[in-house]
C-alpha cells in the first residue's frame, strides 16, 4: 500500500521536475554554467594526477618565476617554487569538497529542522522558529573564527561549524513549504491511514519538498564555498600544505606587486566558480518558481 | 508604535544574552588561557594574574562580573595591549570602521537602487541584462578578491590611488568600492525584482493611462513601494558590510575594529575578542530594530502588534 503511494508521489514528483528541466534547458546561462562546474569538476579532480608537479613538491631552482612553458609551470610558482597550477587544482578540489559537504551539512539540519516546525505546527513551531529568529541576529561569521582559532583548524571542523552556520534560511524556507503542504489531500491521507508523524514527514513531505531545496542547495554551495574562502583568507581555513582557494588569493594578495600570477588565477578560479554556481541556482529558481523573478 | 518597540526591545535581551553567553563560555572553554602562550610563569606570578583578572573565580562568577562590567560599558582590560582597556580599543577602531562601513553603504544605496531601477525599467533590453551581469560578477567575486585586484589596478599598475593606510578621502576608496560592490549588486538585483513587480501593478497602469511621463510614475509612485525590500535588506546587509569589514581592513591596513577581532583572535586576547563580538552584535541586533520600525512606517500593510 505504501510503495502504491510512493509511486504516485513520484509520478507528481516527475512531471514538476520535466517542467522544471525545460525551462531550465532553455536558459543558456544556467546550461553553459553548468556545463563549466562539471568541467571544472572533472579537471580538479582528474588534473593534479596529470599535472608535471606534485601540489606540494618545491622546486628551488624556479621559485616564485612567472607562467612558463619551459618550466613546465604553465601558472607559474609560488614563493616557495610550488606549482601554482596544480595548486590551484588542488585547492579547487578542498574548496568544491567543502562546499558541497557543508551544504550537505546544512541541508540535513534545515531540512529535518524546518520540515518538523511545519508540521507539527503550533507551539513547537513557534519555539523552534522563535530559536531561529534569535540565532538569526548573531554574527555566526565571529563564532566560526573563534572556533577555528580555539579548536585547531580540521577539515572536519570546517565543514561542520559552515554547515552549521548556513541552515538557518533553509529551515525557514523548507518550514514555509510544509506548512502548505501539510494541507494536501495525501498527507491528510497518510494520517487517516495512521501514518507516524515523522514517517509523513520523511515519505510525504521531505520528498515534495526536493524542488525548492534543490534550488536552494545549488545557492548555498557558492556562499559555502565564499564562506571558506574568507576563513582562509584570513589564515583559518586549511592549513599548509594544503590548500583552498580562499587561501591560494590570500598568498597571491600579499605577493601582488612581484608576483601578481599568484593572484590572478586561483582569484579566476574562484570568481568563475561562483558566478557559474549562482547562475545555476538563479536558473534554478526561475525553471521551478515561476513567481519569484 | 511604542507598545511594539517596548515588545522587541524585551525581545532583544534574551539574544543578547545568548550571543554574551556563547562567546563567552566559548571563549572559556577552548584550551589554553590568555597567559599561557608567554614563557613560563611562576606558581605565585602565575596565581596573581589569575587573582588580578578574576580568573580563580568560578566560571558563574566570571560570568557575572562580566555582566556588570558589559551594564557599565566596561568590556575590562585588554589582555595583549597592556595599558588599554577593551573599551578604548574599541573607541579608537570604531570611528574609524564606521567612517568606512558608512560609505559603503551609502554607496551601495546609491549607486545599487539607482542600477536596480534602471533595469527594472528597461526590463530585458540590453542595459538591464547589462547591468544584471556586471551585479552578478559583484555577487560572484567576493570583497577579499576584488580587493587585492582593485590595488593591483588602481595602486600597482596605475598608480592613481594608494594602496593603504590612513589620511585622506583618497586612502578610502579603495576600501570603500571593495566593500561596497558586493551591496550594488544585491541591492540592484532586488529592487530590479521589487520595481518591476510594482510597475506591473494596477496603480501604475493607472497613472499611466492618466499620461503621467514615466520619470513622475517612478519617483512619485513607484520608487516608494518598490525599496520596501530594499529596506528590509539593510539589516542583513550592514551584517554583511561588517563582517566584509575584517578582510578588507586587513588588506588595506586601515586600523579599524575588524582588524583588532581578527589579531585578537590570533593573539588570544580573550577579552578584545569578546568586546568586538558583543559590541557588533549589538550593533546589528540595534540596526535590525530599526530596520523594522522603519519597514513598519513606511509600509501600510504592516501592522505592528
Amino acid at each position: 500500500m505504501s510503495a502504491a503511494a510512493f509511486d504516485a508521489d513520484l509520478v507528481a514528483g516527475r512531471s514538476l521536475w520535466a517542467d522544471a528541466w525545460g525551462a531550465l534547458k532553455r536558459n543558456r546561462a544556467a546550461t553553459l554554467s553548468a556545463w563549466i562546474i562539471g568541467a571544472l569538476a572533472v579537471l580538479v579532480i582528474v588534473g593534479p594526477w596529470l599535472c608535471a608537479y606534485a601540489y606540494d613538491f618545491i622546486d628551488y631552482a624556479n621559485a616564485s618565476t612567472g607562467p612558463s612553458l619551459a618550466t613546465k609551470h604553465y601558472f607559474g610558482t609560488d614563493t616557495l617554487g610550488r606549482d601554482l597550477l596544480v595548486r590551484t587544482l588542488y585547492g579547487g578540489r578542498i574548496s568544491l569538497l567543502i562546499g558541497v559537504v557543508s551544504t550537505a551539512v546544512s541541508l540535513v539540519i534545515g531540512v529535518s529542522y524546518g520540515a518538523i516546525a511545519g508540521y507539527f505546527g503550533g507551539r513547537v513551531d513557534a519555539l523552534m522558529m522563535r530559536a531561529v529568529d534569535i540565532l538569526y541576529a548573531l554574527p555566526f561569521m565571529f563564532f566560526v573564527i573563534l572556533l577555528m582559532v580555539f579548536f585547531g583548524r580540521h577539515l572536519v571542523l570546517i565543514f561542520v561549524a559552515i554547515g552549521a552556520i548556513n541552515w538557518l534560511d533553509m529551515a525557514r524556507i523548507v518550514r514555509g513549504q510544509t506548512l502548505s503542504l501539510k494541507r494536501r489531500e495525501f498527507v491528510e491521507a497518510a494520517e487517516a491511514q495512521g501514518v507516524g508523524a515523522f514517517a509523513i514527514i520523511r515519505r510525504h513531505i521531505v520528498p515534495n519538498l526536493l524542488g525548492v531545496v534543490a534550488v536552494y542547495v545549488t545557492l548555498t554551495i557558492p556562499s559555502v564555498i565564499l564562506v571558506e574562502s574568507f576563513l582562509s583568507f584570513i589564515g583559518l581555513g586549511v592549513q599548509e600544505p594544503m590548500t583552498s582557494w580562499g587561501a591560494l588569493v590570500h598568498d597571491g594578495s600579499v605577493t601582488l606587486e612581484s608576483a601578481p600570477w599568484m593572484l590572478i588565477f586561483p582569484a579566476a578560479f574562484l570568481a568563475v566558480t561562483l558566478f557559474c554556481f549562482n547562475f545555476v541556482g538563479d536558473g534554478m529558481r526561475d525553471a521551478l518558481d515561476p513567481k519569484d523573478r | 508604535m511604542l507598545r511594539y518597540s517596548l515588545r522587541r526591545l524585551l525581545g532583544a535581551i534574551p539574544t543578547l544574552l545568548l550571543l554574551i553567553a556563547i562567546s563567552f563560555f566559548m571563549i572559556r572553554a577552548a584550551p589554553g588561557g590568555p597567559f599561557s602562550a608567554e614563557r613560563q610563569l611562576l606558581p605565585e606570578i602565575q596565581a596573581n594574574l589569575n587573582a588580578a583578572y578574576h580568573l580563580d573565580e568560578p566560571l558563574y562568577a566570571q560570568f557575572g562580573r562580566y555582566l556588570w562590567g558589559l551594564v557599565h560599558f566596561d568590556f575590562g582590560p585588554s589582555f595583549q595591549y597592556r595599558d588599554y582597556t577593551v573599551t578604548e580599543l574599541i573607541e579608537t577602531g570604531f570611528p574609524v570602521s564606521l567612517r568606512l562601513g558608512g560609505a559603503a553603504m551609502l554607496l551601495a544605496l546609491l549607486i545599487g537602487t539607482f542600477a536596480g531601477c534602471i533595469a527594472a525599467l528597461k526590463q530585458n533590453r540590453a542595459l538591464d541584462h547589462g547591468v544584471m551581469a556586471v551585479s552578478m560578477t559583484g555577487i560572484s567575486i567576493p570583497n577579499f578578491v576584488m580587493a587585492p585586484l582593485l590595488i593591483l589596478v588602481f595602486a600597482v599598475y596605475l598608480h592613481w590611488l594608494p594602496a593603504g593606510g590612513l589620511g585622506d578621502a583618497s586612502n578610502l576608496v579603495l576600501p570603500v568600492i571593495s566593500l561596497a560592490l558586493p551591496q550594488i549588486a544585491y541591492l540592484a538585483r532586488l529592487t530590479r525584482g521589487s520595481m518591476i513587480e510594482v510597475l506591473r501593478s494596477n496603480f501604475i497602469r493607472t497613472a499611466r493611462a492618466q499620461g503621467l511621463p514615466t520619470s513622475q510614475i517612478v519617483l512619485r509612485h513607484a520608487l516608494k513601494p518598490a525599496l520596501l525590500p530594499v529596506v528590509s535588506f539593510l539589516g542583513p546587509a550592514t551584517a554583511a558590510v561588517i563582517t566584509g569589514s575584517v578582510v578588507v581592513e586587513q588588506i588595506f591596513g586601515v586600523p579599524g575594529l575588524g582588524r583588532f577581532f581578527v589579531t585578537g583572535a590570533l593573539n588570544r586576547d580573550y577579552t578584545l575578542v569578546m568586546g568586538v563580538v558583543v559590541f557588533y552584535g549589538v550593533l546589528i541586533i540595534a540596526f535590525n530594530f530599526l530596520v523594522d520600525l522603519a519597514y513598519a512606517w513606511l509600509d501600510p500593510k504592516v501592522k505592528l502588534g
